[in-house]
Parts: structure tokens; C-alpha cells; sequence
């Protein structure tokens, strides 16, 4: 038995994300839950004066899926800026997995997105 | 192994051919890859008879009932009203008014809930369920008990998650039990509460009782008369039959006393400009256009039932969820929701395998064909009662095989080794 989805690299995003834990002072927060599965999220992150992201951290609970993706975004959008980030797509989260969802599983793929989304949303109004 | 299969574990039922009367098995899902379909408590596969009951409908005499006065009405009509019959003989009604067509097993309740409830629910009456139900025979009892100020109590299972009938007992002591409204058996665990002493002790005190026959009527007959039930409901999808209609029984008193939910064409005998008068039953409780292609289904359905031989079909689900519990519990970190034992339940394993996510395990069980189903199954009180969010669950029907638990169980071993920490 094979899956792309389930790749080393997934994995480890799975199992020893260096992007999980949590910041001292974080700028924005927000928790998600997926009811349907059970799978949780907690994002952090701080933003610099030049509205870029410093650094984003995350906590949770769920399917390789839900914490390997918010891993991943975790990797993709440290540096880039509040604008950027907000930017982003489903589709875009997709292609950083670099491989199709199910219906179902773009539940679980996309809850860490939701909720960097929602952690920013409020400083993205603010700049524009 | 295989051989084992047809001629040991079916003694009686030849597996063989049951699974050639349902199309997708034996079929590959993607390149290569064969169905193994552990997913019946959600929805069961559909026998040939059924499918072509339903085109025949389609394709043959698509026509309206009761009012249409041309053949393919009057065809469709009789074939319609057929089905109730038949629906009526397998379980033992007598009169077949006291079926009312529904979209499902969830409406069903949902026409009790609010028509008897509203009827006879007081401030500080009780409704009486479990923790082992589906939330179709939970959230319409919160809602009418929250519009009625009745009160919901829950039966809690032991420790051993069985059926609790002392802790039953106990929910009555200040004579407040107006309606029981208990699973006949577990969508998640396969637990079958002990439906006859539940309904002997609800209505001697007076209460009357519903049986959710969701899960239990593909496995078991409901004998409604013999046991003297208020109320029962199942859905067709679930006993091999067409997805879009159910059955609610009700004792004709009730139903006579009871006012429709739904108001419209067929529910009544006659509608002046400010007032109408209700139809008598069933249609009081049936408006509209009900379904009548999937109707008919239900009814192939209750031939392919009646056509079975039950015990060799009891035998052989036996076998099935007794090798389940055998070779999947020897399965490293395989958890098992309920009694370890296998006795007084059905053909359904809900479990956790230590370290996986029940949605990582079904997407890469779909890998190998096995479709299983992963999530709360609509039992969010069960579920926080064993404290996890999700579960697995691997539910099997006469078609499958002690073979295809093999596949399972070996396809679980894999699993473990894929998503190890590497
Ligand atoms: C025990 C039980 N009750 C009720 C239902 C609801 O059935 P339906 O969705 O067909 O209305 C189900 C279906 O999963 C069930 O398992």
C-alpha cells in the first residue's frame, strides 16, 4: 500500500513539524475545528512593522492531513507579507501539498488555512 | 482461507451467490483494485431485483399516483401501494394504513417528535433515550422537548459500554416517562439494547416506545405486533433498498389522534378557501408526491428479504463479526468501541487503531478497495461517553466474507507501517 499524499516529507511535517509550539507574544491567534473528525488547530503568529510575517506557529490535534498542511503553509508564508498570505488560495494550498484532495479530505487540508485566514484577517483590513 | 468462506462459514448461505445479486462487488474501484465493502450500516449495496424494480418504475410506468385514472397511474399506484403491503407483512402489520411513507428513518422520527409530541408532551414530562443513538433519534426529542418543556434523560451504559436496564429502570422513578425512543441496535458499536424488556417495562408504566430500526432491520426482522410498539422506523437505503424513502409504523390510535406535519396535496379530503379536512390514513401523513420509484424499490427490497433464509443469513453474519473481532483485534494497537465480546451485537465494529487518525486510516484503506467510514457517525454523545472526537468503523452484511476481513486486517498491519514515525 502507496500514497503520494502520505510521503516522508508529509510525515515528517506530521510528526516533528518545526513549526509547531507556540509564541511568546504572539500578534494574532485563531482556533479551528473540524466537528466532523475532531481535528483542531491553533495558529500564532507575529507580524513586523513592515507587515510581513515573522513567524507563525501552530498547535493541534487530527489527521496527518490537517496538521501536515498547516505545517506546510507554516513553511510557505513565514517571510511573506500579511497581504500575500491573504492572498492565498485553496487551490494555491493544494498545489503546496502537491497532490488533489478528496471533498472530504479538503475539510481536513484546508482547516490550517482557515485559520491562518482568520488570524489575519483583521490586520489585512487594517492595511488596505 | 476462501474456501473456508463458501462452505464452512456460510453453512447454509451460499455467500457466493448473494454477492453476485449486488453489482459492485467483484467490481475494481480504480485500476487493479476490488471493492471490499465494509460500509453497509451507512448504506447497504442494492441487489439486482431492486435496481430493476426501480427502472422498470421509471422506464415503464412513471406515472403519479392515486388520482391518475389512465394505466400507467393505476400501475403505478398498485405497484406503490404494493410495496406498503408488502413492507406491512415483513413486519408483521396487519394493516398497512399504519405505514407511513417517509424520506427516511430521520423524518420518521421527526413526524413522531413533533405530531405526538405537541399532542401529549407537558412541562416537566421525560423522553427516554440512550447514549448509544444516532442523532436522527436525538435532536428531533431536544427539540420538542425544548418547545414543550419535556425533559430528555439519557440511559448510561456501563463501563463495559453495554446496555444499562437498571440505570433504564431508575430514569422512571418519579413516574414522568412519557416516550422511550431506543435504537434497536448501534450504529457504532453494534449493540443491540434489549429491545423486548425495554418495551415490555416502557409500557407497563405507561410510556410508549419507538424503535429506531435503522440499523437492526438489515440483520434482524422486527416482529412490531409481538412486541407491541408504539412506533418504528427504518429507512429502505439500509435493507438493500433505494436511498429517498422510509417507513414509520404507528399503533392506529396514535396515528388517528395525531395532527400531519406537513401540509399540502393527498393529506386531505377536502380544502375550503380557510379550513381542510385530513385524509384519512396513511395520506394524512404523506403529502405531496411521495416517492414512488423508491417506494417500489423498498418493496424489491422486502422480497429479497423475504426471500433469505434467516437463520442461514444469521449464521453466516455470526461468523462474520466473530472473525472480525478475532483477526482485527489481533491487530497491533486495535481498539474495539464496546464489548470485547461479540455476544448481543451485530455486524458492526466501531474501533481506533493506536496512533492513527481515523481519516488518514479510511483514506488509505480506499487505497486498497476497502471502503470503511471514519468520523462520528452522526453519535456525538456516544463519543464524548468513550472521550475521542472520531472513530473507525467497519460494518458487514450477508455479502461479505471472512476473506475480505482478512484483506481488512492485513490492509490495517500495512497502514501502521506507512504512517510510522520514520
Ligand atoms: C441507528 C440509526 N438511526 C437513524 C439513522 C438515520 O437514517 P437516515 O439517515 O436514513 O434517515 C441511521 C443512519 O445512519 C442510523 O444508523
Amino acid at each position: 500500500m502507496d500514497d503520494p499524499l502520505y510521503r516522508e516529507e508529509i510525515l515528517d511535517h506530521y510528526y516533528s513539524s518545526p513549526y509547531r509550539g507556540r509564541i511568546e507574544r504572539p500578534d494574532c491567534v485563531c482556533d479551528l475545528e473540524n466537528p466532523f473528525c475532531g481535528d483542531q488547530i491553533h495558529v500564532e503568529l507575529t507580524v513586523g512593522d513592515d507587515d510581513r510575517i515573522k513567524e507563525i506557529r501552530f498547535d493541534g490535534k487530527g489527521c496527518v492531513i490537517s496538521q501536515a498542511s498547516t505545517s506546510v503553509l507554516a513553511e510557505h508564508l513565514e517571510g511573506a507579507s500579511v497581504e500575500e498570505a491573504l492572498k492565498l488560495g485553496p487551490a494555491d494550498v493544494v498545489k503546496l501539498l502537491g497532490m488533489p484532495l478528496t471533498p472530504t479530505r479538503m475539510k481536513c487540508g484546508l482547516l490550517g488555512w482557515k485559520a491562518i485566514q482568520q488570524a489575519l484577517k483583521p490586520r489585512g483590513a487594517a492595511t488596505v | 482461507m476462501a474456501d473456508a468462506v463458501v462452505s464452512g462459514v456460510g453453512a447454509g448461505l451460499d455467500v457466493e451467490r448473494v454477492r453476485a445479486d449486488f453489482p459492485p462487488l467483484g467490481e475494481e474501484v480504480r485500476p487493479g483494485v476490488s471493492l471490499r465493502y465494509f460500509d453497509s450500516a451507512a448504506t447497504a449495496l442494492k441487489p439486482r431485483s431492486v435496481i430493476e424494480a426501480v427502472r422498470e418504475c421509471m422506464a415503464e410506468y412513471p406515472a403519479n399516483v392515486h388520482r391518475g385514472l389512465h394505466v400507467l397511474s393505476e400501475r403505478a399506484t398498485e405497484a406503490f401501494e404494493g410495496a406498503r403491503m408488502k413492507v406491512a407483512a415483513y413486519l408483521g402489520v396487519d394493516d398497512p394504513a399504519q405505514l407511513i411513507f417517509t424520506r427516511g428513518t430521520t423524518e420518521a422520527i421527526n413526524l413522531v417528535a413533533r405530531s405526538w409530541g405537541k399532542l401529549s408532551l407537558r412541562p416537566g414530562d421525560a423522553i427516554v433515550v440512550s447514549e448509544l443513538e444516532h442523532h436522527a433519534n436525538l435532536v428531533p426529542w431536544q427539540m420538542i422537548a425544548r418547545e414543550t418543556g419535556a425533559e430528555l434523560r439519557y440511559v448510561e451504559l456501563t463501563e463495559e459500554l453495554e446496555y444499562d436496564l437498571d440505570a433504564f429502570d431508575r430514569l422512571f422513578d418519579d413516574g414522568r416517562v412519557r416516550m422511550v425512543a431506543t435504537t434497536g441496535m448501534s450504529n457504532v458499536t453494534g449493540i443491540r439494547p434489549p429491545i423486548e424488556e425495554i418495551v415490555r417495562r416502557s409500557r407497563e408504566r405507561g410510556a410508549r416506545v419507538l424503535i429506531d430500526a435503522a440499523q437492526s432491520l438489515a440483520h434482524e426482522r422486527l416482529d412490531v405486533a409481538g412486541l407491541g410498539v408504539d412506533f418504528a422506523a427504518f429507512s429502505a437505503h439500509k435493507v438493500f433498498g433505494p436511498t429517498g424513502v422510509g417507513v414509520l409504523y404507528g399503533r392506529r390510535e396514535h396515528l388517528e389522534a395525531m395532527e400531519p406535519v406537513l401540509g399540502g396535496g393527498n393529506m386531505v379530503l377536502r380544502v375550503e378557501r380557510h379550513r381542510a379536512v385530513w385524509n384519512e390514513l396513511p395520506d394524512k401523513f404523506e403529502a405531496g408526491t411521495p416517492p414512488i420509484a423508491e417506494a417500489i424499490g423498498l418493496g424489491a427490497a422486502v422480497d429479497y428479504l423475504e426471500g433469505l433464509d434467516h437463520q442461514a443469513v444469521a449464521r453466516h453474519e455470526r461468523a462474520l463479526i466473530e472473525h472480525a473481532h478475532q483477526v482485527l483485534g489481533a491487530v497491533e494497537g486495535f481498539r474495539i468501541l464496546g464489548p470485547r465480546s461479540t455476544a448481543g451485537k451485530g455486524p458492526i465494529v466501531g474501533f481506533t487503531l493506536d496512533g492513527t487518525h481515523p481519516h488518514d486510516l479510511s483514506h488509505l484503506l480506499d487505497r486498497s478497495g476497502v471502503a470503511i467510514r471514519a468520523g462520528h457517525h452522526c453519535a456525538m454523545p456516544l463519543h464524548a461517553r468513550l472521550g475521542i472526537p472520531a472513530s473507525a468503523r467497519a460494518s458487514f452484511a450477508l455479502y461479505n466474507t471472512t476473506e475480505e476481513i482478512d484483506h481488512l486486517a492485513g490492509a490495517l498491519g500495512s497502514i501502521k507501517g506507512l504512517l510510522r514515525r520514520r
